[in-house]
């Protein structure tokens, strides 16, 4: 047995994150990203400055999961829902957690509007290209040919369109100040990710826009993949389709992430 | 103070600055524009918050957010926009925020006319979107009445941890009427379910799912149990001639003061004649219409849609007089001449049976 006095704790749950054990299914990467969150709220000690905005969608709990002040929003508005608590607090970092569902298809509006208008709270944007919790169906960004319950035959884009590049479209739009694309396929990415993390709520911080960071993740159960299998499938078939990168960079949150 | 001549538009918005109103959110629709329009430079000018949103939809989510900092808030519409607010009011109504509404009814349904109506009563009265709850429901029938019960609308939304609106019609909000403003208030203290970040204390968590059967009726039963006390404690009406009628005159708001006209003229008729007007629409005030109910011989409910309150009414009376009605739709108001006809008419008749 190794003496107390020689341990070094080198990993261990953020203070962000409750104990709560997560309703995600095994192999979902919500968990890393909860966890990427919580460890960058630490490291900015902003745990006690935070409220979190949690959507309708599969994170629907978030709000337990987190050691944060929180709220459950209506099915897309939680861009809208942020948007009230930061003008009345502003000074308090907020933060939306939305899935594709949420945000890209039925909170469309409320997403590009908080970005026109340069509301500066930050949104995590998982995409998973699906529909979870509801059990598997298409959404405004499920791939080409991608087959769902709701697209037995695959998506046919004659049909439904093309999958919807949120972070491309939202990059046009001047109040956004820090809008990038990471993935969670594998722990180089997932390194990456969280730096993007820090840099979109520093950018918060200062007041300088809008920031978003839109993380590409898995549905194993709804994809019908094991969980190797569908950190595969993003890197085979998402990365093409959602190129990495930095989409917006304002200036001045650009000295922040140099 | 001195009483002014004021909109009811803007008088209902600065009735709500001076009531404490910290953020408003709004979208444009006639025939509620002036409030928002008022708003605009009038919170600003106070460091408070306004802000046009993109939509109802959004207005009523920055209002369900801005609720959750335990500040006082508010949003306004008319009928089509109230509707686009549905779901944000019941999300409001199941996270137990106090927030305030004003709905200034127009002519409907689908996107109808700009023209005053009542035709929203079922939607103000019966639920907050879907889901089994009540609004407090306020009914002003003049300039004066719109800025008191905006200022009641705050402090019983405060009280209760409930959501309350303001229901008026295009008539009170267009109309420019003597009335005298509030005072100050001071801003009530941060409640302490709040999110405001969890500094030196567990989180604070707002949220309107309860997942499991068990849970989520005891919820209900706790809404339920507080629409009681709501339905003892806040049934406001006002009456007028009512010892001695032999008919009475409903109505609420616009036509409730138009009927007031009405029943003016039949006692200068000699006709015994009395009012009764609805204030508050939820609760709505059986109690007392019960009694009354028990010393006329008939009741005449004035509406502008088509038989709403009607119903209540029929509920509250409960068989104790006959309940007749006559109502003006899709705009149109009516006039006092034709309500006393019907008054006239409804007189002879009991007259006859006798």
């Amino acid at each position: 047995m190794i003496p107390a006095a020689e341990l070094e704790r080198v990993y261990e749950r953020p203070e962000s994150l409750t104990a709560l054990h997560t309703n995600y299914c095994p192999g979902c990467t919500h968990g890393v990203a909860h966890r990427l969150v919580a460890e960058a709220l630490d490291e900015l000690e902003l745990r006690e400055q935070t409220i979190l905005v949690a959507p309708v969608g599969c994170a629907v709990f978030a709000y337990e999961y987190f050691n944060l002040d929180g709220c459950e929003a209506a099915h897309g508005r939680a861009p809208a829902m942020a948007t009230g608590i930061k003008r009345l607090l502003p000074d308090r970092t907020v933060l939306t957690y939305q899935g594709d569902g949420d945000l890209a298809s039925i909170g469309i509006a409320e997403i590009i509007h908080a970005a026109a208008r340069g509301e500066p709270i930050t949104t995590i944007f998982v995409n998973n290209a699906i529909y979870g919790m509801t059990g598997g169906q298409m959404a405004p960004t499920s791939l080409p040919n991608q087959r769902t319950t709701s697209s037995p035959s695959g998506r046919d884009v004659a049909l439904t369109g093309q999958p919807l590049r949120v972070s491309e479209m939202l990059a046009t739009l001047p109040g956004a100040a820090y809008i990038v694309r990471r993935s969670l396929h594998d722990p180089a990415n997932i390194r990456k990710a969280k730096k993007a993390i820090l840099t979109a709520i520093q950018v918060q911080q200062r007041g300088l826009g809008f920031s978003m960071v839109e993380l590409l993740s898995t549905c194993p159960t709804n994809w019908g993949m094991t969980p190797a299998e569908a950190l595969t499938w993003v890197k085979d078939h998402m990365l093409s389709i959602y190129p990495l990168g930095d989409y917006k960079v304002s200036d001045a949150a650009r000295e922040l992430s140099a | 103070m001195v009483k002014e001549l004021l909109k009811g538009n803007v008088a209902i918005a600065e009735a709500a600055v001076r009531a404490g109103c910290r953020a408003y959110f709004g979208y444009p629709i006639t025939p509620q524009t002036e409030l928002l329009e008022y708003l605009s430079s009038r919170m600003i000018a106070l460091g408070r918050v306004f802000l046009q949103a993109e939509s109802e939809v959004a207005a009523i989510n920055m209002v369900y957010g801005a609720a959750c900092t335990g500040a006082r808030v508010m949003t306004s519409s008319s009928s089509p926009g109230f509707s686009l607010m549905q779901e944000g009011l019941s999300y409001i109504a199941a996270s137990d925020l106090p927030c305030v509404v004003v709905d200034v009814m127009r002519g409907g349904p689908g996107l109808g006319n700009i023209l005053p109506s009542q035709g929203d009563y079922f939607q103000v009265t019966r639920s907050a979107g879907h889901g089994d709850y009540h609004p407090i429901v306020l009914a002003p029938a003049t300039v004066q009445e719109a800025i008191d019960m905006t200022v009641l609308a705050f402090d019983l939304a405060d009280h209760y941890r409930h959501l309350v609106i303001l229901a008026l019609d295009g008539l009170i909000g267009q109309m420019m009427e003597p009335a005298e403003l509030p005072e100050w208030q001071a801003d009530p203290p941060t409640p302490d379910w709040a999110v405001t970040g969890a500094a030196h204390r567990a989180p604070n968590r707002i949220t309107s799912m309860h997942l499991r059967a068990d849970e989520s009726e005891a919820y209900n039963q706790h809404i339920q149990r507080r629409l009681e006390h709501i339905r003892a404690a806040e049934q406001r009406s006002i009456e007028m001639y009512t010892d001695d009628a032999e008919l009475l005159v409903i109505g609420f708001g616009s036509a409730g003061r138009i009927a007031a006209s009405a029943v003016e003229m039949a006692r200068e008729d000699g006709l015994n004649v009395g009012l009764f007007r609805p204030q508050t629409l939820y609760p709505f005030p059986s109690d007392r219409l019960a009694e009354l109910a028990e010393q006329v011989g008939a009741c005449l409910v004035v509406e502008m849609n088509a038989g709403q309150m009607l119903d209540d009414v029929r509920l509250a009376v409960s068989g104790r007089a006959p309940v007749e009605f006559f109502g003006r739709m899709g705009g149109a108001i009516p006039l006092p001449e034709e309500i006393l006809d019907t008054i006239e008419m409804l007189c002879w008749s009991l007259h006859v049976v006798e």
